[in-house]
């Protein structure tokens, strides 16, 4: 197989599970050399497209192209060529690090010798190297996340796909895999990862699509869907349990400006937060708590879909 | 490049390499124990009152029905706990699914890796026979593949069962009320004569009375009333079971990877 224009292309995807549809006719691409992201809560479909661009799922309906091929037909010949990281983590615990990757390798019936250096050279990539005679069990989660990553990577893949990467993570852990993952992206790997970690997706993606109960609500570069949904800035305002609305408060959500509430947090989206709460103070409002901050994907999404990224 | 179906013979042979040795030494408890108290307890008592099965010491008679039974009582739980863990507890089937290896590829592997251990199974059961001097014939070695066909037979359908399983509730009463019973009375204590002639039928048609009867015409190197035409018969109904099995495990493996 020739390397195609387009790696990944998807048109009126579906997954149905009986009578619940996961997926429901979604339309996307993606290209060599890029990181191409799902943002979306949980039960979004991001996780069923993966497995379908895994080639472990079948579709129920539309077209979807791996690699220039059709899974349906092509599932062993596109799979040679994919790295995998699952959500959940699948190592082999009755195996050491280092058998873990030159046996995943087998699966893909490369030459043991060919194996035993790539393990080497990825054991490095990911900072394991000590670890390569322990089990797997020991090791902390993030620890295990790299290893998946180091695993995924021992067949050369074409493309890499990384569902939920962080997840479950400590924050430190967190970016260590990050910056493992822009290491990849800047030696060219493609690589198709789903998160409902705003910071994340801006971190890492060049282009995403938005993903809600199972469709597709836009697409495009994080900053293009942040200036194209939302202002560049938003005060966040935290209120006092019973206080009355003062009249500036109440003039700004007649004025048209955007307004939002999640918890007990009021978002007030502005070009110039700042300004809006010097008004906002002197109108005679008294907030337990202000915050302006830069606006984020996760306003995107609550402004596409009224709802937040991560279930409060 | 090798068969997809043989790189999980690779995993589990790794995973082996290091527990082997223990594994080995317990293999030759079971038989060793069952040989000693059926066969030279039990016999010593039966032979004591001056009598035979079939015109052999019990012994004789009751080897290759254990041999069988035996190989057997594995193959249940090879086909059942480390499928499930493949699935849920240790996961690496899923794994294996994200590479090029089939749904298909891990069903049929995971079948051959039981097949090897119940080999071996098998060969250290024939060995122990063979000292104790319960095995009359050179035919004998045949017992090895009899006994492995037959556990098979139950082997590829349970490990079908247990990819549809998403708990392990139900394996003890795969044990208690399949295995146990065919265990019991599948001719391998006493001739299937001594049963009530309503009964015999349902021995027929579980597996694992052919094994026995396979087994038994080997080490005793005698054919049974029907000659080899019992033989060609019992060899069918095993390679049936297999076959049977195989084709809904083959399925059932690939519902639950491809989801």
């Amino acid at each position: 197989m020739t390397q195609p224009e387009v790696l990944v292309e998807a048109s009126a995807l579906t997954k149905h599970f009986d009578d619940f549809v996961a997926v429901d006719g979604i339309d996307f691409e993606v290209r060599p050399g890029e990181v191409f992201g799902f943002l979306g809560p949980n039960g979004a479909g991001k996780s069923s497209t993966m497995r379908m661009i895994g080639c472990v799922s079948p579709a129920t309906g539309g077209v979807l192209r791996v690699l220039g091929a059709d899974p349906a037909t092509d599932g062993p010949r596109i799979r040679a060529r994919l790295g995998v990281v699952p959500q959940e983590d699948n190592l082999d615990t009755e195996l050491s690090v280092l058998d873990n990757l030159i046996l995943y390798g087998r699966y893909f019936g490369i030459a043991k010798p060919v194996l035993r250096q790539r393990a080497a050279e990825l054991l490095d990539f990911v900072q394991l190297s000590d670890r390569a005679d322990s089990k797997v069990d020991p090791l902390s989660g993030g620890m295990k996340r790299r290893l998946t990553i180091a695993r995924s990577l021992m067949n050369e893949p074409d493309l890499l796909l990384l569902d939920e990467p962080t997840t479950g993570l400590d924050p430190q852990a967190r970016h260590l895999v990050w910056e493992r993952l822009y290491r990849l992206k800047q030696d060219g790997v493609t690589q198709v990862l789903t998160t409902h970690y705003m910071d994340e997706a801006e971190r890492l993606c060049d282009r995403l699509v938005v993903m809600d109960g199972g469709s597709i609500v836009d697409e495009g570069s994080p900053s293009e869907l942040i200036s194209r949904h939302v202002t560049r800035e938003v005060v966040e305002l935290r209120l006092a349990e019973g206080a009355s609305e003062t009249e500036a408060l109440a003039s700004i959500r007649t004025s048209g400006t955007r307004t939002e509430t999640v918890a007990d947090r009021m978002l007030i989206y502005a070009d110039d937060g700042d300004a809006l709460v010097a008004g906002l103070l002197d109108g005679g409002l008294r907030p337990e708590s202000v915050l302006v901050r830069r606006s984020t994907l996760e306003d995107v999404f609550l402004i596409l879909t009224g709802r937040t990224l991560i279930e409060y | 490049m090798t068969s997809p179906v043989l790189h999980y013979v690779e995993r589990e042979a790794l995973v082996y390499r290091r527990l082997w040795k223990g594994v080995a030494f317990s293999h030759f408890v079971q038989p060793t124990l069952y040989l000693l108290a059926m066969g030279i307890g039990l016999g010593g008592m039966i032979e004591a009152a001056g009598n035979q099965v079939d015109g052999l010491s019990y012994l004789e008679f009751v080897a290759p029905g254990l041999m069988a039974a035996t190989t057997l009582q594995s193959a249940t739980g090879e086909a059942m706990w480390p499928i499930l863990a493949g699935f849920k507890w240790m996961g690496f089937y899923h794994g294996m699914a994200a590479s090029p290896m089939q749904p298909t590829d891990v069903y049929l592997g995971a079948i051959i890796w039981i097949g090897i251990r119940l080999t071996f199974t098998a060969t250290v059961f024939l060995i122990v026979a063979t000292v104790l001097g319960a095995v009359l014939s050179p035919w004998g070695v045949l017992a090895i593949p009899a006994a492995v066909l037959c556990a098979l037979a139950l082997a590829a359908p349970l490990a079908a069962f247990s990819a549809t399983q998403e708990t392990d509730h139900r394996f003890p009463l795969v044990l208690r009320f399949i295995t146990l019973p065919m265990f019991l009375f599948s001719a391998t204590f006493f001739p299937l004569s001594q049963l009530p002639a309503a009964l015999q039928p349902i021995a027929w048609v579980l597996p694992l009375w052919h094994g026995v009867e396979l087994c038994r015409d080997a080490t005793t190197g005698t054919l049974g009333a029907a000659g080899w035409a019992g033989v060609v018969v019992h060899v069918a109904v095993l390679v049936a079971y297999v076959t049977a099995g195989s084709v809904w495990g083959m399925r059932a493996f690939t519902r639950r990877l491809t989801l």
